[in-house]
């Protein structure tokens, strides 16, 4: 059967056609939740939601550039115990490729549940989206996703999209049993449905929307998007190599953290139930605090700010999706996002692994075999 | 930088490597006094923030050994610190310190003289390379 099929789009409302699919998983009978981008009612904010009753579907907004949260998270906490439903999720690609390193941790199951991918346009920082609404009228969604299509620059004025998703090389949600396609589809009349898994060729059966073959310039447009952003990656990394390349400049790079550890709290791999850094270890007797400004002289406090962040990266690196929320949650604005995205790449490659790329690859701590990395071992290395 | 002597940190197994520097005392072997031996119950306990901890608080280098592929007493704690230093040793020369900080050996527990040889090495290493940045410069 086919894997490909056509969804409708009318008036050039992409999410008028976005609101018509999930009404159709959601009547699914075995489906009995779907997950999903939401405008709330009180707010021009987007938050993922759980949504049962077809009716609020009208508010679900998966193209806005508002991205609060890595929904992983959320996933996880609604899969981690049979819940008793099916539930559809509605994700960006970096979220399900977190939410994948999850499942890997035993954190999130895929069982019952359906994940529908749309491509990503991309979001805002937190603080540009709440400047950009606050400027723009009830519509920003539609002027949002009008200017990205388009090959333009994401608003007017100095906002552009985070700088996780400029050099974000994974736009395409290939993860998910559903994808929705956007680049290289002529979104004016439709948007392409496609089943990538068996779980989603099953769904598709039963949703039954009309066959499509993908459009002929839809690889083309992919590809040269993720050039450009992997370009854009690599000149971030070297930056970011330049800027950290000895104790003393990481120091200076973290300087104005305040070890409030937003960052692994936004993080979505950051696995631990419980964070050792807020545990009793790091709960230092006072005499302690004097005795170490007593040895060097001079003791910065909060102490233990770059243990922190490089015990961090032993932690999450590999398992780093790059979605940039640790930059998000910064309360100081460090560029964190690039900093643990230049150690991932290195741990990531190390082990020949790629967070998100496949369930069925271990994560790197969670396997050793009998013969390997011998260049680590002895004196001569 | 002849005057200059380096403090290492050393995470021995109890099994093997702890053994043979028991070995190497009890045999009137000597090594040089800059190691400062913290005895695990496997190398497989090593924490990498342990490693990071002490490089971060200024020693020179860290050298953490156990029981040959094969011998670990727990089976297979070796094979799991390969990985660790293997992921250490990935994102630590990132932030300037050079891989020869950070050594991992197999040394059995009959291995005393091995065990002065290697260390003895490694401290004449550390000299070359001279002090580490986080004892020249104020971090945490």
């Amino acid at each position: 059967m086919a894997t490909t099929a056509r969804l409708e789009v009318k008036n050039g409302d992409l999410l008028a056609a976005l609101e018509a699919f999930s009404r159709r998983i959601l009547d699914c009978d075995d489906i009995g939740a779907i997950l999903a981008p939401w405008r709330l009612p009180m707010k021009n904010m987007v938050m993922p939601t759980l949504l049962t009753d077809p009716d609020r579907l009208k508010n679900i907004d998966p193209l806005s550039p508002a991205f609060p949260m890595n929904s992983a998270k959320v996933v996880s906490r609604i899969t981690r115990k049979p819940s008793g439903s099916r539930v559809a999720a509605l994700l960006r690609p970096c979220e399900i490729r977190a939410f994948h390193e999850l499942v890997k941790l035993h954190q999130g199951s895929m069982e019952d549940l359906v994940i529908i991918g749309v491509d990503c346009l991309g979001a805002f920082s937190n603080r540009d989206y709440a400047k950009w609404v606050e400027e723009t009228d009830a519509s920003v969604t539609k002027t949002f996703y009008t200017r990205i299509l388009n090959g333009k620059y994401a608003a007017d004025g100095n906002i552009d999209l985070a700088a996780a998703c400029r050099s974000c090389e994974f736009p395409v949600a290939e993860g998910a049993d559903i994808s929705i396609g956007l680049y290289g589809v002529d979104t004016s009349s439709m948007l392409l449905l496609e089943a990538r898994t068996d779980q989603g060729r099953a769904l598709f059966k039963k949703l039954d929307y009309p066959k499509a073959e993908a459009p002929a310039q839809r690889k083309k447009a992919v590809e040269e998007l993720v050039a450009e952003r992997t370009a854009s990656r690599d000149r971030m990394l070297s930056a970011t190599s330049e800027a950290t390349d000895s104790l003393e400049k990481l120091a200076g790079y973290l300087a104005s953290c305040v070890n409030c550890y937003n960052c692994r709290v936004a993080c979505p791999v950051c696995y631990c139930r419980e964070c050792v850094f807020v545990t009793d270890v790091f709960d230092h007797d006072s005499v302690k605090y004097l005795r170490w400004a007593e040895r060097r002289g001079a003791v910065k406090m909060p102490t233990d700010t770059v243990l922190y962040h490089i015990t961090r990266m032993v932690h999450m690196s590999t398992a780093c999706v790059g979605c940039g929320q640790c930059s998000n949650a910064c309360p100081n604005d460090i560029p964190v996002m690039e900093l643990f995205r230049w150690a991932a790449q290195g741990t990531q490659s190390a082990f020949d692994y790629e967070a998100g790329r496949s369930l069925d690859e271990k994560p790197p701590m969670s396997e050793f075999r009998e013969e390997e990395f011998e260049e680590v071992v002895g004196l001569g290395s | 930088m002849s005057d200059f002597e380096p403090t290492i940190v050393a995470f021995f197994c109890n099994w093997c490597t702890y053994t043979a520097a028991d070995l190497a005392g009890t045999s009137r072997l000597s090594y040089p006094p800059n190691i400062k031996i913290i005895r695990m119950m496997c190398s497989g306990m090593v924490d990498p923030k342990y490693v990071i901890k002490a490089l971060l608080e200024g020693a020179d280098g860290v050298i953490v050994s156990g029981c040959n592929p094969g011998d670990c007493h727990y089976i297979n704690g070796n094979y799991k610190a390969r990985r660790r230093v293997k992921l250490l040793k990935e994102i630590l020369p990132r932030f300037g310190f050079e891989p020869e900080r950070l050594r991992l050996t197999w040394i059995a527990a009959s291995d005393g003289v091995l065990l002065a040889e290697i260390l003895q090495e490694m401290v004449d290493q550390i000299k070359t390379l001279g002090p580490s940045q986080a004892r020249l410069n104020m971090v945490i």
